[in-house]
């Protein structure tokens, strides 16, 4: 038998963003375990809502993440409506699922980029990033923030997007369509980028679904589960079907991703197409009494507030569970097998947002 | 569109059986998490299959009471479980990987153990035309 030794990956590392620990126990050059450790970012935001006012939380939401923000606060704002039966406007509902696709756009680009970045093709990376920064610039003059949208709140939206406004951004949407099949065709067919990513790092269906994956990384196991099947918004007007892959390894959740890009302009399109005139808001009269479990498929996959409120301004308990808490168990269990090597790619296909993790 | 959620309160020694029986099933672990209210600890066990939400409940009257893990029924419950005991202290016997303590170095050690006084709800009654606040 070969010695084992055990390497520390992380918390600092040039391929993360953000802190996370993985204890590599290794023989050779072949990860046989892995130990993971979070705690570095862990900002306790849930306990805010014992300061915080039911409708201020919804700031407190969309900063969780600098990434899915607005999905964030939609989701808290979903929640909360359900427990006080408010009944959205069918505008807003749209708005909400046009910005969601947005995010979804620019987050896939984003870590597309950083893929290509961890396996060296610079050239792909910076022109994920530049195909990026025209939805960013789509986001900013649709809502006034890149990161923070500030548009969600109980009710509603906070913005309109006036007709005019809605036509250009179809018209940009088609062109962006254009620049991601440029890259996508790179993605998917290049042969050294398939040497990276293809038969490394498979998570099967069965362990997939066992361990609570969810978004690309249980999808590209071969899994038909996505949260927005659960129709809010106004994903139940629009026609839709999950991406998903077959093979489980790091090259099927590129495929994956690449795929919802692509999806999620046509849901667009859709959007714009089907938006009807009509208030984004409505007023909200009394506390929230009662509890909710708000589910919504983020880029990263599905994230779960439960909420609880009494009766009071200020909510019992949020608790938010995000996508990369529930992917870790999965990465931990894939890990064991793969080379040294591999091991930033394979951590990097869950999309790690560690922030929005720990909270 | 309300989402239908089933919530099933169930007691700590009836735990490991009812999370066996929904693994036989092939429900995915959702999450778990607990919450600390005035006069109890609730831990909320949620499930999914085919978007069918089970939601079993653990009701706490103290925080000295043993829970049983179920990380060996469901493995990712692990990490479920020492985020619930770094933050609510709660006591979790038998996680598969028990980090005791230091999966989140807070600053405060278990910093969601407490809850804030109960706050009376403001009830507003309409009076001769104007508005009230008991």
């Amino acid at each position: 038998m070969s010695n084992r030794t055990i390497i520390p990956f992380g918390p600092q590392h040039p391929v993360l963003p953000e802190p996370i620990h993985l204890d590599l126990v290794m023989e050779d050059e072949t990860v046989v375990e892995a130990i993971p450790r979070i705690g570095w970012v862990h900002r306790g935001l849930e306990k805010l809502v014992e300061k915080k006012d039911f409708l201020e939380m919804t700031y407190v939401a969309e900063r969780i993440c600098g990434i899915c923000s607005f999905i964030h606060g939609l989701t808290y704002c979903h929640g909360i409506e359900q427990i006080m039966n408010i009944e959205v406007p069918i505008r807003a509902h749209y708005l909400r699922t046009l910005w969601s696709e947005f995010s979804r756009i620019h987050s896939h680009l984003l870590w597309l980029g950083l893929v290509a970045d961890a396996f060296g093709f610079e050239s792909l990376f910076m022109h994920s990033w530049r195909i990026r920064e025209k939805v960013l610039d789509i986001i900013e003059a649709t809502t006034g923030g890149r990161v923070i949208f500030g548009s969600a709140k109980v009710g509603g939206t906070r913005r309109d997007i006036d007709n005019d406004m809605l036509k250009r951004i179809l018209i940009q949407v088609t062109e962006i369509d254009k620049e991601m099949k440029e890259i996508s065709q790179t993605f998917l067919n290049d042969f050294s980028v398939q040497q990276r990513l293809k038969d490394v790092g498979i998570l099967s269906k069965a362990d997939a679904n066992m361990l609570g994956a969810v978004g690309p990384m249980l999808r590209a196991s071969g899994v038909n589960q996505d949260m927005r099947k659960l129709n809010y918004a106004a994903y139940g007007q629009i026609n839709w079907e999950p991406v998903i892959a077959q093979e489980g390894d790091c090259y099927a959740r590129v495929q994956v991703r690449v795929g919802e890009l692509f999806q999620a302009s046509d849901i667009i399109r859709q959007v714009i197409e089907k938006i009807p005139e009509g208030p984004v808001d409505v007023k909200v009269t009394g506390m929230p009494q009662g509890e909710f479990f708000a589910r919504t498929e983020q880029p990263r996959g599905e994230v779960i507030y439960y909420l609880k409120g009494n009766g009071t301004k200020n909510l019992e308990r949020m608790r938010v569970r995000t996508p990369t808490f529930a992917n870790i168990p999965a990465i931990t269990k894939v890990l064991p097998g793969i080379q040294l090597a591999d091991v930033p790619m394979m951590l990097l296909t869950i999309d790690p947002c560690i922030s929005c993790t720990e909270r | 569109m309300i989402e239908e959620q089933k919530t099933i309160e169930i007691s700590p020694s009836d735990l490991v059986v009812k999370v066996r029986d929904m693994f036989v099933e092939q429900y995915r672990l959702v999450q778990i998490g607990a919450t600390k209210l005035p006069d109890r600890i609730e831990i909320n066990y949620s499930f999914d299959k085919n978007y069918q939400f089970i939601n079993f409940r653990l009701i706490l009257m103290d925080d000295k009471v043993e829970i049983p893990s179920v990380s060996g029924v469901y493995w990712n419950a692990l990490f479920y479980e020492n985020e619930i005991h770094d933050l609510f202290g709660l006591n979790i016997k038998g996680i598969v990987l028990d980090f005791k303590g230091t999966f989140y170095e807070t600053k405060e050690k278990f910093a969601f153990a407490s809850c804030p006084p109960k706050v009376e709800p403001i009830v507003r009654v309409k009076e001769k035309g104007k508005l009230n606040e008991q």
